[in-house]
C-alpha cells in the first residue's frame, strides 16, 4: 500500500468511463451533471422519530425487450411494498464491477433487512411501507423534470421524512 | 440518483445518496454523501457481511443527523481488499479488446437508431 501518490486514491469513473465509450467509438463524450448550488434540507426531528425510504437504481425484474436499449427505454419509475421485495433485484443492465463483484446479496446495495434492523433497535422510528425505484437516464432533463418529481409524489404519499438513495 | 437527492433536498426532504462513484457525485452536487471506496455493485457493504452492512447504514443515520452544510461527504472506513488490483478492472481498456469494443459500439448505435 503506497504511502503517496501522484494520483487521487479512488476511481474516477467520469475519466474511465469517457475512455472506455471513446474506444466504442463514440465522437462525442457524455456530459455529467454538474452544479454549483446545492440544495439542503435539515432532518426535522430525531432519527428515531423519523420514516425512512430507499430509492434503488436497480429493477424488480429484467423489464421487456429484446435488447439494452428496449428494456432501458421499457423501464418507469415504481413505489414497490418493502415486505415484498424480490428475491434477487435485476442488476445485469447497469454498469457495475462485475469483473470484481456480484450483487447476489441485495442488502450489499438495498439494505431493507439492515434498516429494518435499525428500527428494532431504536436507531430509527420506522421504514417506509414502500420503496421506490428509478432508473439511471442518460437524459439528466428526464431524471431531473419527471422520474424525481415521481419519487417525490411516492415520499408525501407515504409520509416519508428521510431518504437514502444507494447508488449501485 | 443524485439528481433525485436534489429534487427531494429541495422540496424538504433530507437524503443521503451511498455510493462509489465519487467524482460522478460530487460533481452534481448532493446535501450529504457516505463514500464507499468499493468496486461499482455494493456501496451498502461487501455481499453478506451484515455487520459492515449495518455500520454503512449506521453512518448514513450519523450523517443525517450531523451534516450542517450541503456537499457534505464522509468515507466509510472500510476496504475493499488488502491489494487495489480491483481499481484496473472496470472498464479496463486493453490492446486487445480495442478490436471488440469498436464493434460492440457499432452494434449498440444500430440498436439505439432502431429503438428511437
Amino acid at each position: 500500500m503506497p504511502k503517496g501518490r501522484a494520483y487521487r486514491s479512488f476511481n474516477s469513473y467520469i475519466d474511465i468511463s469517457r475512455e472506455y465509450y471513446a474506444a466504442h467509438g463514440y465522437d462525442k463524450p457524455y456530459t455529467w451533471a454538474y452544479n454549483h448550488d446545492v440544495p439542503f434540507a435539515n432532518l426535522k426531528k430525531p432519527a428515531s422519530q423519523c420514516r425512512f425510504a430507499l430509492v434503488t437504481t436497480t429493477d424488480l425484474a429484467k423489464p421487456p425487450g429484446e435488447n439494452l436499449q428496449e428494456r432501458h427505454k421499457a423501464r418507469k419509475v415504481f413505489a414497490h411494498p418493502s415486505d415484498e421485495a424480490p428475491e434477487h433485484f435485476f442488476t445485469k443492465d447497469l454498469r457495475w464491477d462485475y469483473e470484481t463483484t456480484h450483487t447476489d446479496d441485495n442488502e450489499s446495495f438495498m439494505p431493507l433487512n439492515r434498516l429494518a434492523e435499525c428500527v428494532t433497535d431504536g436507531i430509527i422510528g420506522s421504514v417506509s411501507s414502500r420503496f421506490y425505484g428509478v432508473m439511471t437516464d442518460y437524459s439528466q432533463n428526464r431524471a431531473s423534470k419527471k422520474s424525481a418529481p415521481q419519487i417525490l409524489d411516492f415520499c408525501r404519499e407515504d409520509d416519508v421524512d428521510a431518504v437514502f438513495l444507494p447508488a449501485l | 440518483m443524485s439528481l433525485v437527492a436534489r429534487h427531494l433536498e429541495a422540496n424538504n426532504i433530507p437524503t443521503v445518496v451511498i455510493g462509489s462513484a465519487r467524482d460522478i457525485v460530487e460533481e452534481c452536487g448532493v446535501s450529504r454523501f457516505l463514500f464507499t471506496d468499493f468496486p461499482l455493485g455494493n456501496p451498502c457493504g461487501k455481499p453478506w457481511d451484515k455487520e459492515m452492512q449495518r455500520s454503512i447504514l449506521e453512518m448514513a443515520v450519523e450523517l443525517l443527523q450531523k451534516a450542517w452544510a450541503p456537499r457534505t461527504t464522509i468515507q466509510a472506513p472500510f476496504r475493499w481488499a488488502d491489494d487495489e488490483k480491483w481499481r484496473d478492472g472496470f472498464m479496463q481498456l486493453t490492446e486487445e479488446n480495442r478490436e471488440e469494443l469498436k464493434k460492440a459500439g457499432e452494434i449498440r448505435r444500430a440498436e439505439q437508431a432502431a429503438v428511437k
